[in-house]
C-alpha cells in the first residue's frame, strides 16, 4: 500500500465559478488553457510551413521571374497593411493588458478596435486583388496550358501604369485584350511560355498565402467578437482572463505570419524606385 | 482469470479502497442517447469511437477481400481493373486514416490517459468531443466519395494523375482526409496538454507508464505531421480544380515537390500507428511477467527518438524518382538508425520476460504475436533503407508484405492486445479467455499466411497494385489469400465474444490482471464517471513489482 495515498481533497469543494470541474486550480487552468493554444499555434506553424516550403523551392528554381512577378505587386498597399496590421496587435496586446488589471469595458473595447483594423487590412486587400484580377494576375481556368498571353497582358498593363505615372495622370486605362493576342510574337514561345508558367506560379503562391492567411482573419474577427461580447458581460477578471490572452496569441500568430509574407511576396529584387 | 501470482493480497487490499460492488459507474449513471451523443466524460467517448473505427475495420477488411479474391487468379475474373484500382484505394484509406491513425489513441488514448495520470478528465473535455465529430463527418465525406464512385489514385495521391488526369472523386477524399486530420491534430495536442498539465500530485515523468509515453510521443507526431498534409491536400485541391502548375510538370511545378510534402507526414504517420502499440506492449508484458519493465527510462527515450526520427527519414520512399544520391544516401543512414530505438524496445521487453513469472493470458499472447511479426517488420525494413536492394523492391510485393508486417501484424496486434487487456476496465466484465486465446492464435497464423508469401512474390518481382498477374506467381498468392481467410476469421471471433462478454460476461475485480498503474489499482471496474473518488498520490515508479514481492514476502 505504500504506492497509492489518497488525499483527503476532493473534488467538488471551494470551487471558483470559473474553474471547470476537471481542474483543481485556476493556475492549472490558465496554464493548460495557454499552453493548449502555444501548442496549436505550432500547428499553424507547419500548415503554413508547408506553403512556405513550396515558396523556397520555387523561388530558388525560378528567382529571376520570381523578382520580374513580384514587381507586379503594390508594395505601397502591402506596407500600409503591414502597419495596420502591427496597430492591430498593439490594441489587441492592450485588451490583454486591460483583462489582466480587470477593466471589462476597455478590454471589449480594445477587441473591437482590433477589428477595426483588421476589417481595414482587408478592406485594402480587397483593392489590391480586385487590381490583380483586371490585370489578369488571378490564376484560374482559362490561365492554364499554353494561354500565355495573361502574363503578357499583366506586364502590358504594368507599362502603361507607368507611363501614365510618368505623365503625372492618376488615371490610366486597361490594355485591350485583342492588342495582347495580336501583339505575341511567334518566336516568343517557349520562352514566353516558360516565363508565363513560372510567374503564375509565384501569383498562385501569393494568391493561395493571403487568402490562407486573410481566412484566419475572418476566423479571428469571429473569435474576437465573441470574446469582446463576453468581456463586455464582464466575464473576464484578473482571476480569469486566459480567453483574452489565448485570442491574443492567435492575432499575434496571424500578424506574425503577414510580417513575413510581406517581404517574401512584396520585396523581391528591391523595386521602391518603380 | 481472477487477481492473479503473488501480490493478490496487496491488490485485494486496493480493491477495497475502491470498492468493486454495483456502484453507479460511467457506463450505467445516465441511459439517454443524448447523454452518450454529447458526452463530454473521456471514456464514452472512447467507446463512441471503439464503435465508429470497429465499422471502419470491417469496411476497409470487406474491401481487402476483395482484393485478395481478384488475385487469386492470375487473370482478371472478379474486380475490373478500375475497380481494382478504386478497392485497393479505398482499403488503404480507410484502414489508414480512418482506423489504424485513430485505433490506440482515440479508442484506448482516450479512455486511458486521464485514468493512467490521476485526472478527472482531458484537459479540453469539449475539444475531445469536437474532434470526435470531426472524425465522424470526415468518415461521412469520405463514403460519399466512395459512393459517388470512388477514387483510383491510391492512397498516396500521387501528382500529377491524382491532379489533372484522374476522373474520380479526389477533391471529395481530399476534403475528407482533411477534416479527419484536424481531429487527429487536435487529439493529440489535447494529450499533450493533458499529460504536462493533468497530471496528480507525486506523478513525475519518469513515473509515468509507458503507454502515457507512446502516447505523447505519438500525439507530438500527430501534431506536428498531420498540418503538412492538411495543407498539400489543400494545393491539390487547388491544383485541380484552378488548373494550375503546382504539382504539374507540364506547367512548370514539381511533381517530386508532392511527394515530399506527402511523405513528410505520411512516413510519421506510421509511427503514429505504432507507437501506441509500443506503448500498449510494455504493459501487458510487464504486468503479465510479474516484473519491472527492464530499462524504464530507455523505453520511454526510444519512444520520443522514434517520433524525432520518424520526421527526418521521409524521403526513404522516394529513392527511386532521381532524388540526389546525397540526400539519398543520408537518408538511407537516418533510416537504419530507426532500428536502434525498435532494437532497444525489443530487447528490454525480452529482458523485462527473463525471470519474469509469466503467465498466458490473452492480451499476452497478442503481445507476443506483436513481438514477433513487429520484429520481422522491422528487420525486413532494414532491406528497404538499403539504397542497392530497394531499387530491387521498390513497388513489389515485398513492400506491401514488409509495411502489413508493420501496420497490421505490429500496430492491430497491439490494438487487440490493448482492447483484450483493457476490456474488463471498459466494460466490468471478463470475455472467455479461451476464445480470446483462440483468436490470437488464429490472427498469428492467418496473417503469416497472408503476407509471408507476399515476401517471395515481392522479391520474384510481382509489382503492387496490378489486378493480374503472370501465371508463375499463382502458388503463392493461393498461399495469400487462403490466409486472409484464416485472418478474416481471427477478427471476426472477437465481433462475437466481446460483445457477448459485455452483456453476458463472468463481472470484473476492479484488477483482474494484477496491473500496477493507477487506473487498475485506484479505479472500480467499470470507473466512477469522474474517474476517481479522491485524487490519486503517486510515490513510486510504475511497475513496482519487485518491491511488492518483497513486501508479501516478509508479510
Amino acid at each position: 500500500m505504500s504506492a497509492i495515498k489518497e488525499t483527503v481533497q476532493d473534488h467538488g469543494q471551494h470551487h471558483h465559478k470559473d474553474l471547470a470541474h476537471h481542474f483543481d486550480t485556476l493556475e492549472q487552468q490558465h496554464d493548460a488553457n495557454t499552453l493548449g493554444m502555444w501548442a496549436f499555434l505550432l500547428t499553424e506553424v507547419l500548415f503554413f510551413g508547408g506553403l512556405f516550403a513550396a515558396y523556397t523551392i520555387y523561388r530558388y528554381k525560378y528567382s529571376a521571374m520570381f523578382e520580374e512577378a513580384s514587381n507586379h505587386l503594390d508594395i505601397k498597399l502591402g506596407a500600409t497593411n503591414t502597419v495596420i496590421l502591427i496597430l492591430s496587435s498593439l490594441t489587441m496586446a492592450l485588451a490583454v493588458r486591460c483583462s489582466q488589471t480587470g477593466n471589462s469595458l476597455w478590454t471589449g473595447r480594445w477587441l473591437l478596435i482590433t477589428i477595426a483594423f483588421g476589417l481595414m487590412f482587408l478592406g485594402v486587400k480587397y483593392f489590391e486583388w480586385k487590381h490583380d484580377y483586371h490585370i489578369h494576375l488571378m490564376p484560374g481556368k482559362d490561365w492554364s496550358g499554353k494561354d500565355w498571353w495573361h502574363w503578357q497582358y499583366a506586364k502590358k498593363a504594368k507599362d502603361m501604369e507607368k507611363e501614365a505615372h510618368s505623365k503625372g495622370s492618376a488615371e490610366h486605362s486597361f490594355p485591350d485584350r485583342k492588342d495582347v493576342l495580336a501583339d505575341n510574337d511567334p518566336s516568343l514561345g517557349v520562352r514566353g511560355i516558360q516565363e508565363s508558367q513560372q510567374a503564375r506560379l509565384f501569383f498562385l503562391l501569393y494568391f493561395c498565402m493571403t487568402s490562407l492567411h486573410a481566412l484566419h482573419m475572418l476566423v479571428g474577427f469571429v473569435l474576437i467578437g465573441i470574446i469582446a461580447y463576453f468581456a463586455y458581460q464582464g466575464a473576464y477578471s484578473p482571476d480569469y482572463y486566459s480567453p483574452v490572452e489565448n485570442i491574443g496569441l492567435y492575432w499575434h500568430f496571424v500578424d506574425i505570419v503577414w510580417i513575413f509574407l510581406f517581404p517574401l511576396l512584396y520585396l523581391l529584387g528591391a523595386h521602391m524606385g518603380h | 482469470m481472477a487477481t492473479v501470482g503473488l501480490e493478490s493480497k496487496t491488490f485485494e487490499k486496493f480493491a477495497d479502497v475502491v470498492g468493486h460492488d454495483d456502484d453507479l459507474n460511467y457506463l450505467n449513471h445516465d441511459h439517454s442517447v443524448l447523454s452518450w451523443l454529447f458526452t463530454l466524460d473521456h471514456k464514452r467517448i472512447g467507446l463512441l469511437y471503439l464503435v465508429t473505427i470497429t465499422l471502419m475495420f470491417l469496411l476497409g477488411g470487406a474491401l481487402a477481400g476483395a482484393i485478395r479474391l481478384e488475385l487469386l487468379t492470375p487473370k482478371g475474373d472478379f474486380l475490373t481493373a478500375d475497380t481494382y484500382n478504386k478497392a485497393f484505394t479505398a482499403h488503404g484509406i480507410i484502414m489508414l486514416f480512418f482506423f489504424l491513425i485513430p485505433s490506440i489513441p482515440a479508442v484506448l488514448g482516450n479512455f486511458l490517459v486521464p485514468l493512467m495520470i490521476g485526472a478527472k478528465d482531458v484537459a479540453f473535455p469539449r475539444l475531445n468531443l469536437f474532434s470526435y465529430y470531426l472524425y465522424f463527418a470526415g468518415s461521412v465525406i469520405a463514403l460519399t466519395a466512395l459512393l459517388l464512385g470512388g477514387v483510383d489514385t491510391g492512397w498516396t495521391f500521387y501528382t500529377p494523375f491524382s491532379s489533372t488526369y484522374s476522373n474520380s472523386y479526389v477533391i471529395v477524399m481530399a476534403v475528407g482526409l482533411f477534416v479527419v486530420g484536424f481531429s487527429s491534430i487536435l487529439t493529440g495536442l489535447n494529450f499533450i496538454i493533458t499529460v504536462h498539465r493533468m497530471r496528480c500530485p507525486g506523478l513525475t515523468w519518469f513515473r509515468l507508464p509507458l503507454f502515457i509515453w507512446g502516447i505523447y510521443a505519438t500525439s507530438v507526431v500527430q501534431l506536428l505531421g498531420t498540418p503538412v498534409i492538411a495543407v498539400t491536400l489543400g494545393l491539390l485541391g487547388v491544383e485541380r480544380t484552378l488548373g494550375v502548375g503546382i504539382f504539374d510538370p507540364r506547367l512548370g511545378g514539381d511533381p517530386i515537390l508532392f511527394q515530399h510534402l506527402f511523405w513528410f507526414y505520411s512516413h510519421p504517420a506510421v509511427y503514429i500507428m505504432i507507437l501506441p502499440s509500443l506503448g500498449v506492449t510494455s504493459e501487458v508484458i510487464a504486468t503479465f511477467s510479474r516484473k519491472n519493465v527492464f530499462g524504464y527510462h530507455i523505453i520511454a527515450f526510444s519512444s520520443i527518438a522514434i517520433a524525432v526520427f520518424g520526421f527526418i527519414v521521409w524521403a526513404h520512399h522516394m529513392f527511386t524518382t532521381g532524388i540526389s544520391p546525397y540526400a539519398a544516401m543520408v537518408f538511407s543512414l537516418l533510416t537504419f538508425s530507426v532500428a536502434i530505438p525498435s532494437g532497444i524496445k525489443v530487447f528490454s521487453w525480452l529482458a523485462t520476460m527473463y525471470g519474469g513469472s509469466i503467465s498466458f493470458g490473452t492480451p499476452m499472447i497478442y503481445a507476443f504475436g506483436f513481438l514477433g511479426l513487429f520484429t520481422i517488420g522491422g528487420m525486413t525494413g532494414l532491406f528497404l533503407s538499403t539504397l542497392g536492394t530497394d531499387i530491387h523492391l521498390h513497388d513489389t510485393y515485398f513492400i506491401v508484405a514488409h509495411f502489413h508486417y508493420i501496420m497490421v501484424g505490429g500496430a492491430i496486434m497491439g490494438y487487440m492486445a490493448a482492447i483484450h487487456y483493457w476490456w474488463p476496465k471498459m466494460t466490468g466484465r471478463l470475455y472467455s479467455e479461451f476464445w480470446g486465446k483462440l483468436s490470437a492464435g488464429i490472427t498469428f497464423i492467418g496473417f503469416n499466411f497472408t503476407f509471408f508469401p507476399q515476401f517471395i512474390l515481392g522479391y520474384l518481382g510481382m509489382p503492387r497494385r496490378y489486378y493480374e498477374y503472370p501465371d508463375e506467381f499463382q502458388v503463392l498468392n493461393v498461399f495469400s489469400t487462403a490466409g486472409a481467410t484464416i485472418l478474416a476469421v481471427g477478427y471476426l471471433m472477437p465481433l462475437v465474444y466481446m460483445p457477448y462478454s459485455f452483456f453476458f460476461g463472468e463481472k470484473a475485480n476492479s484488477n483482474p490482471y494484477g496491473g500496477s498503474t493507477l487506473e487498475w489499482t485506484n479505479t472500480t471496474s467499470p470507473p466512477s464517471p469522474h474517474n476517481f473518488e479522491k485524487t490519486p498520490v503517486v510515490t513510486e515508479e510504475p511497475y513496482h513489482y519487485h518491491a511488492k514481492e518483497a513486501a508479501v514476502v516478509s508479510h
